[in-house]
Order: C-alpha cells, then structure tokens, then sequence
C-alpha cells in the first residue's frame, strides 16, 4: 500500500479546472527516509519501514536508535505501510511524488481531544426538552431495563472521554500533488489540529 | 509567508480593474454547457465585496424584467473572463444591502462624475 507521512498545515480553497471552488487541506510531506525493509521470508509479511522528522539526540534510547542502520539518523516518527507497491531501498528518499497518479487516498491522524463529554455531543443522542416543565434535558436516560435484563449491557453508549484517538477517513480526493514544494492538498477536512503528524495512504476502497 | 498565504497568493487575481461597491460592472463569465463554452455578460451595480484574498466575491444586482436578480461571483475565479466598469457610483457605505428594498429612483446610485483615478471607465 503506498503511503506517505505528512504534516497537517490548514485548509484553504482552490479553482480547479472547471473553475469551481474547492475546499482543501493543505498537507506538508518532507521526504521520508526508507529505514528497512520487511520481508516474508523474515518477518512473515513485507512492509516497508518509514520515518521522518530528525528525532532530537537526547530523545533517542538506544533500543530505539538500534533500528536504524547506519548512515540514517533516527527518526522521531516511525511508521510501517504494509505490501509497499513501489520498490524502493533502504536510504531512499519518499517524498509527495510517490501520491501523483493517485486519486483517493485514506487519512489517518489523532483526531482533536475533546475531553469528557455527554452523551448529545459523543453519540448524537436527541436529549429532551428544554422547557416546558421537562425535567429530562441531556440526560442518556435509561440503560438496565427492570426486571429483564437487570442489568446494563455492555458497549452501551454512555458519557466518557471524546476524541484524542486514532482515526482513518476514507476516500477522500487528492486535488492536486506539488512535489516540488512538498505539497498535498486533499479535498475536505482531514482529522486532528494543524500541525498533526497524519498519514496519507492509498484508499483501499476507491481507486 | 506560511504555506497557506502562499497558496492563495498564487490564485489571487490581479488583472480585474479596481472597482468598488457602488459601481456598474459589466461581468463577463464563462459557462461551461457540456463541452462548449460561451461568455455571458451580466451588468448591474456592486452591492457588496466580501472577504480577501483566496475566498473573496462580489455581488452584482441587476433589473430583470422588473425582478431583482442578485449573483454572487468568486473574484479569483478563472471562469471571470473578464470585468469592466461601466459607471463609477458615489456611495458613503460598503454594502449596498438597503437598496433591496427600493424601487425607482431611490435605488438609482449617484454617479460619480469623472470616476476614480484609479478606475477607468469602459464602455
């Protein structure tokens, strides 16, 4: 699958070529370093192992830096793509130019943390009226039933922590690749705050 | 100048004459009917100008037949072929939005006489 990790920088809109407006985010790749190569033979499964953004030295154990081979610094972020369709050696450089051609990509980033939150904000729950004489108003109501079941199922959805986790949108459409300056602009919104590391991947589902 | 600033400068235009709210305009704007395109011009008075740089419009209110038409056009779009002015108005507010509600000669803006140095009257 090829991929690439990226930077989130803002979004913006473009003209494409129909001259319609387009809302895009602007995504910054800085070459990654190809680190190693796994194999099936070895590993059980090929991959390919990329990192970006030299890590500060005091910041790398040496487990940590014994991962990478010699004549490349580690990296503060490290990633694998699976089944990597461009062959490439170990040193090599990915930079935006392995997404031209590509039309839909999936992006995974840490999406916002939005603390604890109740159920109308984390699960869409209708809430109750406001006035009126109503007492009910963002509570999630009633989850044990009586009798039966006499208890609250599991997985039922209730108030907790939002956002701050792993999230994958799919198929969303690359408007243009300047590799160049080591820009993608990606139509819509893409998850987490400027400035997040994000990974851009081929879509699985679309092509 | 951040990565953002800079991709919106790229798609700023700067070839439209400087017009302001209060002037008629004459737009020239591409349609794209299936795979032909022809220019169609729409005249009327600029009511408003809203936003700067990438995501900046205009808004133009013409007479059609005796019914109000307003459009809205993306400055920097390239579907604007072109915009030329065709009289300069004197105006004292930046949106013209009260002019929805009259009729006849109170929705007539002043012209101004000798135009702007900086617009230059076409047509």
């Amino acid at each position: 699958m090829i991929g690439v990790i990226g930077k989130k920088i803002g979004m913006t809109q473009v003209f494409d070529e129909t001259g319609k407006v387009v809302p895009v985010t602007v995504v910054q790749v800085v070459p990654n370093v190809v680190v190693s190569k796994k194999t099936a033979d070895q590993d059980g499964y090929n991959a390919v192992v990329v990192g970006v953004y030299e890590a500060k030295k005091s910041r790398v154990t040496k487990p940590y830096a014994g991962q990478f081979p010699e004549g490349i610094a580690p990296t503060r972020i490290l990633r694998e793509f699976r089944d990597f369709e461009k062959d490439v050696q170990v040193g090599e450089k990915i930079d935006a130019s392995v997404l031209e051609g590509v039309r839909f990509v999936d992006v995974i980033a840490r999406s916002k943390g939005k603390g604890f939150q109740g159920v109308m904000k984390r699960w869409n729950f209708g809430g109750g009226r406001a006035t009126h004489g109503s007492k009910f108003h963002r509570e999630p109501g009633s989850t044990g039933n009586r009798t039966y079941p006499h208890h609250t199922f599991k997985n039922v959805k209730m108030p907790g922590h939002m956002g701050n986790e792993r999230v994958t949108v799919q198929n969303l459409k690359v408007v243009r690749v300047d590799p160049e300056k080591g820009l993608v602009l990606i139509r819509g919104a893409l998850p987490g705050p400027r400035n997040c590391d994000v990974i851009l991947r081929k879509a699985i589902k679309k092509s | 100048m951040n990565l953002i600033q800079q991709i919106q400068a790229e798609q700023t235009r700067t070839d439209l004459p400087a017009f302001r709210v209060g002037d008629t305009v004459r737009v020239s704007f591409k349609i794209v009917e299936g795979k032909t395109e022809r220019i169609q011009a729409y005249e009327g008075l600029v009511i408003a100008i809203k936003n700067a740089g990438a995501g900046k419009t205009f808004t133009v209110r013409k007479n059609s037949y005796g019914v109000g038409v307003e459009r809205v056009f993306p400055y920097n779009s390239p579907r604007v072929e072109k915009v030329e002015i065709v009289k300069t108005g004197k105006v004292r507010r930046a949106k013209l939005y009260y002019i929805r509600t009259k009729i006849g000669k109170k929705a007539k803006v002043k012209t101004l006489i000798g135009g702007r140095k900086d617009a230059q009257v076409q047509g």
